[in-house]
Formats: C-alpha cells, structure tokens, sequence
C-alpha cells in the first residue's frame, strides 16, 4: 500500500509521452484544461477527444488499467449526468419518466458536461500515469522559477513538497504499526458505531503526530548539519533539459489548437 | 597547535536557570585520529557531537576547527569540514531517493552539477551501496539507510565525520557493517572520526577514548587504558565488555594477565601463553 502511494499511479515506461519534459505536459495539460471550455459543437469536442485518445494509446499504458484509475469519478460523472436531466429545462421534452419530464437541451448539456469531465480527469490522470511525483516537483519548481523576483519562496515550497513525498511512505508504516500496536490493546476502528470509530482514532492520531512533529526536529537538524542554508548559493543535482521531442510535441500540440479554432462555430 | 580541533575550557547548557549540559570541557582530536566518546545517557555526549559543527555556540570557551573559532560566521565553512552521522536512520534522510539524498549535502554547498555525479558515484561506492541508486528509502534496510547517510557525509569531503550513536537502532548485522564501513572510510580516506557509541566493544577501535561523566571529561585515554578503570566504569554506569570481564575475575582468583586484552583474539592469545611466559 504504501509503495503504490509513494509513486502515486506512475507506471515506468519508455513512450514518448513518458520521456517528455514534466513541464511540456503540465503546459499541454493546462492549455487543454482552459481551451476545453472553448469548445461549442460536435466538431471541437471530437478534436479534442482525438487528442485525449491519442495521448492515451501513445503512453502504451493499458487501457483497462487507465480505466481502472478513473473508476472513483464515473460516479461523479453520472451523477451530474443524471442531475442534468432533472433540473435543466431547455428545448423540448424527449421523454418522460414517472411524470418527471425529460428535456432535449438537458440531454446535450448532459452529455457534453459529462465528456468535458472525462476529458479534463483523462488528460490529467495521464501526466500522473507517466511522470513520477518528484519530477512534476522539478516541472513546477521550474516553471514558477520567474516568481521568485516577487520573492515567491519556489524553492521552499519545492523542497516541502519533496520532503512530503520522501516522508509518506515512513508515516504510512508507521500508522500501521501504530494501528496494529493500538488494536494489540483493544482498540478496535473497524466496527461500531460512526462516533466510536473516531474516538478510536485519537489514540491512533496522538501518537503519530507526536513523532511526526519529534522527526520533523531531527530531520531539521540533519539538514542543518549537512549545509543547508535556504536556496541561495544552492546548485541543483536535478536538471530539466527540453528535447527534440518536447518541441515536436510542442509544435504539434499548436496544430491541433489551430484546428481546434476553425471548427468552432 | 595541529590539532584538527579543540575544545577550550567550554561551558554549555541549553536552557538558562538549568545545570550546565558541559562543565568546563577540554579536549582535542588530531588529524586522522579515531575518537570514541563514551558516558550514561544525558551526559552531554551529543551536545559535544552539536557544538563541533555549530549546531549549538558554547556560553563560555571556545571552539577552533583548524584555523576557524566556531561561531555564527563561520558555520558554513565549519559544516563543510565537520559531517555528523546520527542516530536515527529514517529522520536524516532527506531525498526521495539514494541518489537525492547524497546530492543533497553538494547542492548547499553549491558544487558544480558535474562534479556532484563523480562524487556521489565515488562516495556510493565507499559504502557498498552503488546499486541502490535509484531506491527510496522505504525500500532501505536501517543499515543501508545510515550507509547512504555515511555517504552523504563522505561527499562533502570533510575532515572529520561524528557517528552520533549511529548505529544504536541498527540489529547486530547492520551494526557489524556500520563498523566495517567506519574502518574502510579511516583507511582509505584522509579523515578524523568521533565514534559516540553506549556499545563498548565499538570503543576498541578507537585511537584514544574520551568518558564523560555527568558534563565532564572524566577519563581520557587509550581503550586499553579504559578498560583497566572496570570498577570506576561500572560505578558511573557503563558496562564493560565480556572480555574486560572475563580478565578481572581472573585476575580475583590470582591470574594476572600480562597485558589488558581488549578484544577475543587478544585474551585467547594472553590465555594460551600464559603459562609459557612464566
Ligand atoms: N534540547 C535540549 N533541551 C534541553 N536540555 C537538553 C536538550 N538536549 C539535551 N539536554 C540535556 O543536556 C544534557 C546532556 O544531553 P546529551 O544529549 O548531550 O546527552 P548524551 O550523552 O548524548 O545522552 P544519550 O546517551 O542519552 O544520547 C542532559 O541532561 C539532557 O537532559
Ligand atoms: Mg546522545
């Protein structure tokens, strides 16, 4: 469990969109995460799709795997589809269901409410699937880089989010030997009632915060110990360097966008 | 005057209104000399290990690592001679993996990238673990941990390493190849090293054995030397080792060994000729 959540869903490979600079595809990502509001007929949505698929097929992830990582958001989807129906009254009725009358615009602003969602969770969940944690870290210390003019602290907020990722697994497996310690005494989380659950996680949380604030201290003086004085003067081990293929993609990413803008209405 | 550092009549406590932590320490280690510092717990041993690289600043005497007093200036310079080793493997493990984490030490001090990859190659390699490159640390035994950690230190370059209890949390195994790291890194590197350990058969590696005793320098000498104040060690609450033992319960039946063994080998040896010395 906690060796799946270090890596997050990132499953190794060597694909294109695998070797792409972490900044390319949270550029791409975030680009296709606006323009998708943009998009207003049949045409635009289906180029987009296009995209979104194929990104999909050149990971070489497999799709019932991809699949799989989006199961908690069908739910989403469904339901918004479903409350769509219900409360929108555009057009003319379709159909009705126990006298609840089913509208045509309700339909299409369903349906097209729904395919942005799966677009935005499919695109996003591929950087995830593809880039490890630690360097969509080094994407975005690297892309706020410019903001440290206004003494935005990017190489603070960097190094937090790396420790964070570092320190997961430790206190995972320590809540489960905490857990485990606990439940030896008695303390049971699992059955009862909502209010006795929690109470049983108070001498779950007490323990485990006290040594994560205890490892803080220590991590900070070994920190210390070995040089560290904030991020001036600091060189970086990590380097990010753009690729041909960054700008094949780069370039072909923009034809898409231009296509994408003479197909709307 | 060659001291690789000194210690000079230092006075220490953390807290104001509390008892000195340190009463009037003094010492010093020579370069490429092994120090083992031992005591009971809470008598001031890693206050000692804190004040070499400035982690904390004496209230009176003062602190000279080579040409440099420790203090607030000189820290960084300071750091850079003098790594530290501590006790618990996981809360000194600062990258998301082997190779983040010896790179870590290299980028505060502002190393070339180029010279950053030889180096981490070269201190990896110091302590067996060049095929852990890309491993997080929750895939680490303790001992590999705290050997990333040595390496870590080791890529700095310094001049001399503290091993704060570092291997207190490790089981026998990871403790034996700490050690043999430990003795690797003295032979091959040109390197001082302060062991504080609470395990005395690690103290018979030592050039020379510091015994603190409630914030003073109560002993100072070889381990040898040491191990001959077995009563004095037990009344201040420090066990001796099984060979120290096993030679004065000879001794109290009137067998007086020629010299005081200090590991196995020694006492078997002493045993064996005992008679044919006579
Ligand atoms: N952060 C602190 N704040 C206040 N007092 C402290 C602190 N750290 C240590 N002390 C006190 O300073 C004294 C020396 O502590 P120190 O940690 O140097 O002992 P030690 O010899 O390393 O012991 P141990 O073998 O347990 O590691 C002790 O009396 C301890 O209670
Ligand atoms: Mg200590």
């Amino acid at each position: 469990m906690s060796n799946s959540f270090i890596i997050g869903q990132y499953v190794p490979g060597s694909s294109i969109v695998h070797r792409l600079d972490p900044r390319t595809k949270i550029t791409i990502i975030f680009f296709f995460v606006i323009i998708i509001f943009f998009a207003n007929n049949l045409l635009s949505y289906g180029v987009l799709a296009f995209f979104a698929l194929l990104s999909m097929f050149t990971t070489k992830i497999k799709i019932s795997y991809i699949l799989k990582g989006l199961k908690p958001v069908w739910f989403i989807v469904i339901f918004t589809f479903i409350l769509h129906l219900l409360v929108t009254k555009d057009g003319e009725v379709l159909f009705s269901i126990f006298s609840f009358e089913v509208y045509s615009g309700a339909l299409y602003k369903g349906l097209e409410i729904s395919l942005r969602f799966t677009l935005l969770i499919l695109m996003t969940s591929l950087l995830t699937l593809t880039t490890t944690p630690i360097s969509i870290t080094d994407g975005v210390e690297s892309m706020l880089n410019p903001l440290r003019k206004i003494h935005f602290p990017v190489h603070e907020l960097a190094l937090m989010m790396s420790i964070s990722l570092r320190f997961i697994p430790t206190l995972m497996q320590e809540t489960e030997k905490i857990s485990k310690a606990q439940a030896s005494r008695g303390v049971d989380f699992r059955t009862g009632k909502m209010k006795e659950r929690i109470k049983a996680v108070v001498p779950l949380l007490v323990p485990l915060f006290v040594s994560a604030f205890k490892r803080a201290e220590e991590l900070a003086m070994a920190m210390e110990a070995r040089g560290y004085n904030g991020g001036e003067g600091r060189t970086k081990f990590r380097e990010l360097k753009l690729q041909r293929v960054d700008a094949f993609i780069f370039i072909f990413s923009a034809l898409i966008l231009v296509v994408f803008f003479f197909t709307r209405v | 005057m060659s001291s690789f550092i000194e210690f000079k009549h230092i006075h220490f406590k953390y807290q104001q209104g509390e008892d000195w932590a340190l009463k009037d320490v003094s010492f010093h280690i020579e370069d490429n000399e092994w120090v083992a510092i031992i005591g009971h717990n809470g008598s001031g041993k890693s206050t000692i290990a804190k004040l070499m690289n400035g982690l904390l600043f004496p209230q009176e005497g003062e602190i000279r690592v080579q040409d440099l007093v420790v203090n607030e200036e000189t820290i960084w310079d300071v750091r850079k001679k003098v790594g530290m080793v501590f006790q618990n493997p996981d809360n000194q493990f600062v990258g998301t993996t082997v190779v983040d984490d010896v790179a870590f030490g290299l980028e505060n001090h502002g190393i070339p990238r180029e010279e950053m990859i030889t180096r981490i190659d070269n201190s990896l390699r110091a302590v067996n673990m060049e095929d852990y490159y890309n491993h997080e640390p929750h895939r680490l035994s303790g001992g590999q941990k705290q050997r990333v950690a040595i390496a870590s230190v080791l890529a700095v370059a310094p001049e001399l390493v503290i091993f704060d209890e570092a291997t207190a949390m490790l089981d026998p195994k990871g403790r034996a190849t700490i050690m043999e790291t430990v003795q690797q890194v003295r032979e091959t590197k040109n390197v001082s090293i302060v062991t504080i350990t609470h395990d005395l058969n690690e103290v018979t590696f030592a050039d020379r054995v510091i015994v603190m005793n409630e914030g003073k320098v109560w002993f100072e000498g070889t381990p040898r030397e040491v191990f001959k104040q077995h009563e004095e060690l037990q009344k201040i609450g420090l066990d001796t080792p099984f060979v120290t033992q096993v030679s004065r319960v000879l001794e109290s039946k009137g067998i007086n060994l020629v010299k005081e063994p200090i590991n196995h080998k020694e006492l078997m040896d002493e045993l064996w000729t005992l008679y044919s010395i006579k």
